[in-house]
């Protein structure tokens, strides 16, 4: 498996004929998520079936009657999808063993089940349920989907929402200048769990992409990825700028790419070549004067907050690397 | 109850948890998910020793909380399994959001509920605070007498809930019930088997996506389905009215369900909605749900052999509420008091007592309906106390433009 290279043409051409996630969804324009559900959805080799929290992939794909989904999706409330998960995978479990519907021609129960949770549902209020599965080591895919806010709301901060950004509920006033904490450390959280399998991805990577989704698919147990996700809206960014900025976080440092195999981490691509070669590695400014979000901190007044945020990715990234055995 | 048949039936000594922890493993569930919450804590122990000494072959998901628990039961079920599970009081509470989404997307989940007092002040003790705030979130509700009968409608909830797609509560009252030792005639496991089956997955029509095939309701890859999308105003109501009125017609399902249930067990609760004692010719009755209603019929029988006509009506059912058949039962009497173990801050008089006098509300002729609320937090409620309230009910006269509504039991 992890030999494995995709063959994107290969892949679309499936992904054309399957159309396992419709095309006339209602996500923003330039929004992360459309594509990285596409990219779960072509990493995988056995049915899939979709677990979501409440949230902008939620309702902007499911509006009655309509639906994007041609697999089984379902949503139940915003915390607990991964208890959702756990569910199925229990039923499923069963179903198996007692062997109920062997012969029905109508009924499948070889899939794996992916929950899909943003950074709200993740971070936030569904971290409760998110460790209880981990802790049972029932086996789902969680994939985190991180715009970085509570954007179905109207962009209110998250634990997701970094130093600094403008949101709805950390305005940029004459006293407090937007978010004043840091991101948590959710795949550490993750990892502390003791799980097979958790990754970060940026969909502009797509290859390194695609091979973490089928790890974590193909792993014995719960597997965690943390997808990076842009949000055009939410972050006062282009919507032609999606790609460039998936690329730029990586780039910046301020969204690395790893792997954590059975606790042991490891850089990937890009992230691993800044590793290798830290001329590479560019000022966080490239990654932030792109969205207005961060656009306060380029006033003379403010300059600390950008130092403060190199300060922070630097930090993150020294401990990566000691992580990753550099 | 009357019985219809002797069948070969073992008497367990078992409280009223155990009694529904045995109607679990007899009933074919494939998944039970719960965390523990006095006084339901013996259902799930139980239920966890069946299946880890391999008497019961079933997924136990150990949750983390109870929001998980009734979440991760309706993934269960939506993945084709029959789930059970089981809480109480502030569980229930926590499942709040969860009882709504079970009930609109029509998982058939079932839940035992031991009814304890809601928090604050914390009270592990009985009454029905719980289970009355979930009266409208769409899930079919039976109150249950005795262990026995605990036993009884856990077994019958299944089918019921399967054949309506309905997610049915079966309730007993904390410690009165659920720790309460009595004898319990539990059936052969084949014969519960048999009676409920196996998780049926019922077939839909979808037309417009695959013509005249019906495909099977639940989570597969085969025939792809969204549950729970997004519905806004151009739908929901429209969902919503049509949930009301499918959850009227679990009426017959409900009655059949119970007929069904008596042929096998010998234990027919007829009529099945409430059940009368000693009602034909009284003038004053009390009508309320269950534990108490054991001893209001005792009650009953002192008073009757003191020549008072006096009788008593235990509802069982309580959602879908009976109201057709309260209105036939009850517009011959002259005074009906409603038992409510429950406040409805705020309100004019319990739920119980609101619902019944709203179904009586448009006869020519009813009954002068009074309102008592008793036994929060599991205070007692003595037969003295419940002669007083015959007494009372036997000499009222006409309806007062307020509602009568009092608490019995509790100190000036
Ligand atoms: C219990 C509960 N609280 C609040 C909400 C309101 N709510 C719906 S979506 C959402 C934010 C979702 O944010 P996130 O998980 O980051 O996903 P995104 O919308 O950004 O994709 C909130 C707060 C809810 N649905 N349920």
């Amino acid at each position: 498996m992890s030999t494995w290279r995709p063959d994107i043409k290969e892949l679309a051409k499936r992904e054309m004929q399957t159309r396992p996630f419709e095309s006339g969804h209602r996500l923003c324009a330039g929004c992360g998520a459309g594509i990285i559900v596409r990219q779960i959805m072509m990493a995988a080799r056995k049915s899939l079936v979709f677990v979501n929290a409440t949230g902008c992939v939620e309702v902007a794909t499911t509006i009655f009657p309509y639906t994007s989904w041609n697999v089984p999706w379902a949503h139940n409330a915003f915390e607990n999808a991964a208890a959702v998960g756990s569910g199925i995978e229990a039923g499923r479990k069963k179903l198996l063993r007692s062997k109920r519907f062997d012969g029905d021609p109508d009924i499948e129960l070889d899939y794996d089940v992916v929950v899909l949770g943003g950074d709200g549902g993740t971070y936030d209020i569904g971290l409760q349920a998110i460790s209880g599965a981990f802790e049972r080591g029932d086996k789902i895919l969680y994939v985190l989907y991180d715009n970085e806010a509570y954007m179905n709301t109207g962009i209110q901060r998250s634990g997701g929402t970094p130093f600094g950004a403008r949101t709805t509920t950390t305005p940029v006033g004459s006293v407090i200048k937007g978010k004043v904490q840091f991101k948590k450390p959710i795949v550490d959280i993750m990892v502390a769990h003791r799980i097979p399998y958790a990754a970060t991805v940026s969909s502009a990577y797509w290859n390194d992409a695609l091979v973490k989704f089928r790890k974590g698919l193909e792993a014995e147990g719960p597997a965690f990825i943390h997808a990076f996700s842009t949000c055009p809206l939410g972050w006062g960014c282009e919507t032609a700028e999606t790609v460039k900025i998936m690329k730029l976080a990586v780039e910046t440092c301020v969204f690395p790419l790893y792997e954590v195999e059975n606790g042991r981490y490891k850089l990937t691509g890009p992230s691993l070549a800044i590793a290798k070669n830290p001329d590479r590695k560019k000022p966080v400014e490239e990654y932030l004067k792109l969205q207005a979000r961060f656009r306060h901190m380029f006033r003379p007044e403010n300059k600390w907050m950008l130092e403060k945020f190199q300060e922070w990715v630097d930090k993150e990234w020294e401990l990566l690397l000691k992580k990753s055995g550099f | 109850m009357a019985v219809l048949k002797k069948v070969e039936q073992v008497m367990m000594a078992l409280n009223g948890d155990e009694a529904v922890a045995w109607a679990v493993k007899q009933s074919n569930v494939d998944v039970v998910s719960a965390y523990p919450i006095t006084p339901q804590t013996i259902i799930v122990e139980r239920i966890s020793e069946f299946v880890n000494n391999g008497e019961m072959d079933a997924e136990f998901i150990h949750v983390e909380s109870e929001h998980s628990a009734l979440t991760a039961a309706w993934g269960a079920a939506l993945a084709g399994a029959r789930a059970f599970t089981a809480t109480a009081a502030n569980g229930l509470a926590l499942m709040w959001e969860i009882l709504y989404i079970t009930a609109s997307t029509r998982v058939p989940v079932v839940m035992a509920v031991v009814n304890r007092a809601l928090s604050a002040p914390i009270n592990i003790h009985n009454d029905h605070s719980d289970t009355m705030g979930a009266r409208d979130s769409g899930w079919i509700q039976i109150y249950s007498e005795d262990a026995q009968e605990a036993y009884d409608n856990t077994i019958m909830a299944f089918k019921i809930a399967e054949e309506s797609l309905f997610p049915v509560m079966v309730t007993l009252d904390g410690f009165t019930i659920s720790h309460t030792l009595q004898n319990v005639s539990v059936l052969p496991d084949d014969v519960v088997s048999d009676f409920v089956g196996v998780r049926r997955i019922p077939r839909i029509k979808l037309p417009r996506i695959h013509g005249d095939k019906e495909i099977p309701l639940m989570f597969n890859p085969k025939y792809p389905i969204t549950f729970g999308p997004l519905d806004l105003y151009d739908y929901y109501f429209e969902h919503k009215v049509q949930q009301n009125e499918a959850m009227k017609e679990t009426f017959p399902i409900i009655e059949r369900v119970h007929k069904e249930y008596g042929e096998i067990s010998g234990r027919s609760y007829e009529p099945v909605f409430m059940v009368p004692y000693r009602t034909e010719d009284a003038d004053a009755i009390i009508l309320g749900l269950s534990s108490t209603m054991s001893v209001v019929k005792k009650v009953v029988d002192d008073l009757r052999e003191r020549g008072k006509k006096v009788g008593a009506i235990r509802l069982r059912v309580f959602r879908p509420f009976p109201a057709d058949f309260l209105r036939r039962e009850l517009s011959k009497f002259h005074a009906v008091g409603v038992l409510d173990r429950c406040i409805s801050f705020g309100g004019e008089g319990g739920p119980l007592f609101n619902e019944v006098r709203s179904a009586l509300y448009g006869l020519p002729s009813r009954p002068i309906v009074h309102n008592y609320i008793y036994g929060l937090g599991g205070r007692d409620l003595p037969r003295s106390l419940i002669v007083k309230i015959y007494e009372e009910l036997l000499s009222a006269r006409a309806e007062p433009e307020v509602p009568v509504v009092k608490y019995v039991g509790v100190r000036e």
